[in-house]
């Protein structure tokens, strides 16, 4: 077991930011990723970036996962990379939502390392977080 | 380990990880630990207690016991009254993909914003490795200064629940209905309380569920089953006390986190802690050495070929070598 040449498995901080009601997607999108072998830290609905960011600082998290309110992204995305580097945290965003494609290259702009729609498979899921990660080294 | 001291908590985060994932970096983290922890303690003669080490707080039970929700008010509570709280939450990996879903910081907003460090940890599959880390992450998380430190475990399995035995206070928290105090009885989670949370006591079945539970503790002081064996040395087996919360609102928990100190308080009065840590000490080295047999054992028996003889011959005479195969290896 305690080799450390293996890996030890990605860890994901999972949250919806804002103040929207139900959690059922990101439920979905949670045992995605502990099926592709990822451990998930679940943080549920109604968080803010300071929560996130206490959240990914005490997990020692690789990747943070962040959903939200449609047409949130552009402000909240950014918001959220911004946070993260203003607390000396390295550590790559994902975003889950529905994003426009005339909108991906202000993202990815801001920093925003994946963009996943509401039709992201399980696969695509795993390995834009996957690749979020590795990215990081 | 200058800036976890220092309480830089992304420092702590990072040498949890360290610790958490084992192999030779995990070893010497732990041992650096152990040496700031141990090298300029002074032990209060009165207390026993050593200068930076924290009150160890084991937490098990049923799953959906409210076990997470009612660690977060009750350090929550104890933030106030003027604690550095931790928590280590620990929950199962799937063992098909090794993955897992670590869902207790959702309960825990209110104690992650009064400022308690919270850590989530999956069992990575190996239940050995449980056992292997999580004392080495409780010092590094005593070197960060939190106190007390909190261990969450679902009551389930031996690994887990010794786990969370591995403490100088085991909290049981055991519910009305599914999680009900006979079946506590049965995963032998009684033997290991030293105090009780009949939580969710806004449930009618409540008075119920403690009265079984003090009947069950009337037979085992009568018979001395429960008897925990590191309280032997001192004067027996000292009943727990039974505390009803309803964490959801924060009844009770005022009185469960007096219960807490009053443990540990009695513990140091009767001399029961420094004889407790020893054990803890003891049984944390057996672990490591099962740990070390077992990987010699694999590699060595991995090479055998069916023409060494009779199983029990052949793997005694290689018994002996084993220990110093391991001693070798570090
Ligand atoms: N009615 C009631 N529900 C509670 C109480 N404590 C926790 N719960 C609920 O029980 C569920 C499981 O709680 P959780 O803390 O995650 O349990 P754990 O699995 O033991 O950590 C949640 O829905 C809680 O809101 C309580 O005292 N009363
Ligand atoms: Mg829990």
């Amino acid at each position: 077991m305690s080799g450390s040449t293996d890996r030890p498995p990605v860890r994901v901080v999972l949250a919806k930011l804002g103040l929207d009601g139900h959690d059922r997607g990101l439920k979905v999108v949670a045992r995605m990723l502990r099926d592709g072998g990822m451990e998930v830290v679940y943080l549920g609905l109604r968080q803010t970036t300071d929560t996130i960011i206490d959240a990914v600082e005490q997990e020692d998290a690789d990747v943070v996962g962040i959903s939200m309110l449609n047409a949130g992204h552009l402000t909240l995305g950014p918001r959220m990379v911004e946070a993260l580097a203003d607390a000396g945290l390295d550590v790559p965003v994902v975003i889950g939502g529905i994003v426009p494609d005339e909108d991906l290259p202000a993202m990815a702009n801001a920093g925003v390392a994946g963009v996943l729609g509401p039709g992201a498979t399980a696969e695509e899921v795993v390995a834009c977080v996957r690749a979020a990660a590795d990215a990081r080294g | 380990m200058a800036a976890t001291r220092g309480g830089e908590r992304w420092a702590t985060a990072r040498l949890l990880s360290l610790v958490e994932r084992g192999g030779p970096l995990a070893d010497e983290v732990a041992e650096r630990t152990w040496a700031l922890l141990h090298g300029d303690a002074t032990v209060d003669a009165i207390s026993g207690r050593r200068a930076n080490r924290a009150h160890v707080v084991g937490v098990t039970g049923p799953p959906g016991a409210g076990k997470s929700t009612l660690v977060a008010v009750w350090t929550t509570r104890l933030v106030e009254r003027g604690h550095r709280p931790a928590v280590l939450a620990v929950d199962p990996s799937s063992p098909l993909t090794g993955g897992a879903i670590l869902g207790d910081r959702v309960r825990m907003a209110e104690a992650t914003a009064a400022g308690v460090f919270i850590r989530s940890m999956a069992t990575r599959g190996h239940a050995g490795g449980l056992a292997l880390a999580v004392p080495g992450m409780v010092r590094v998380l005593e070197l960060a200064g939190f106190d007390p430190v909190v261990v969450e475990t679902v009551g389930v399995g031996q690994v887990e629940v010794d786990v969370a035995s591995a403490a100088d206070t085991v909290l049981v928290v055991v519910t009305p209905g599914m999680g009900d105090a006979v079946q506590a009885n049965k995963a032998g989670l009684l033997e290991v309380a030293d105090l009780f949370a009949v939580n969710k006591s806004d449930r009618p079945d409540a008075a119920g569920v403690r009265r079984d539970l003090e009947l069950m503790l009337d037979l085992s002081d009568l018979t001395g089953h429960g008897r925990r064996r590191h309280d032997t040395r001192t004067d027996g087996w000292s009943r727990p006390a039974v505390v009803s919360t309803v964490a959801t609102t924060g009844a009770g928990v005022d009185e469960l986190a007096d219960a807490t100190d009053a443990h540990l308080a009695g513990l140091a009065a009767v001399g029961t802690l420094v004889a407790r840590r020893e054990d803890r000490w003891r049984a944390e080295v057996r672990s490591h050495v099962d740990h070390l047999l077992l990987e010699t054992s694999r590699g060595v028996v991995s090479g055998l070929s069916v023409g060494t003889g009779a199983p029990a011959a052949v793997a005694r005479e290689l018994a002996a070598g084993l220990v110093g195969g391991a001693e070798g290896d570090r």
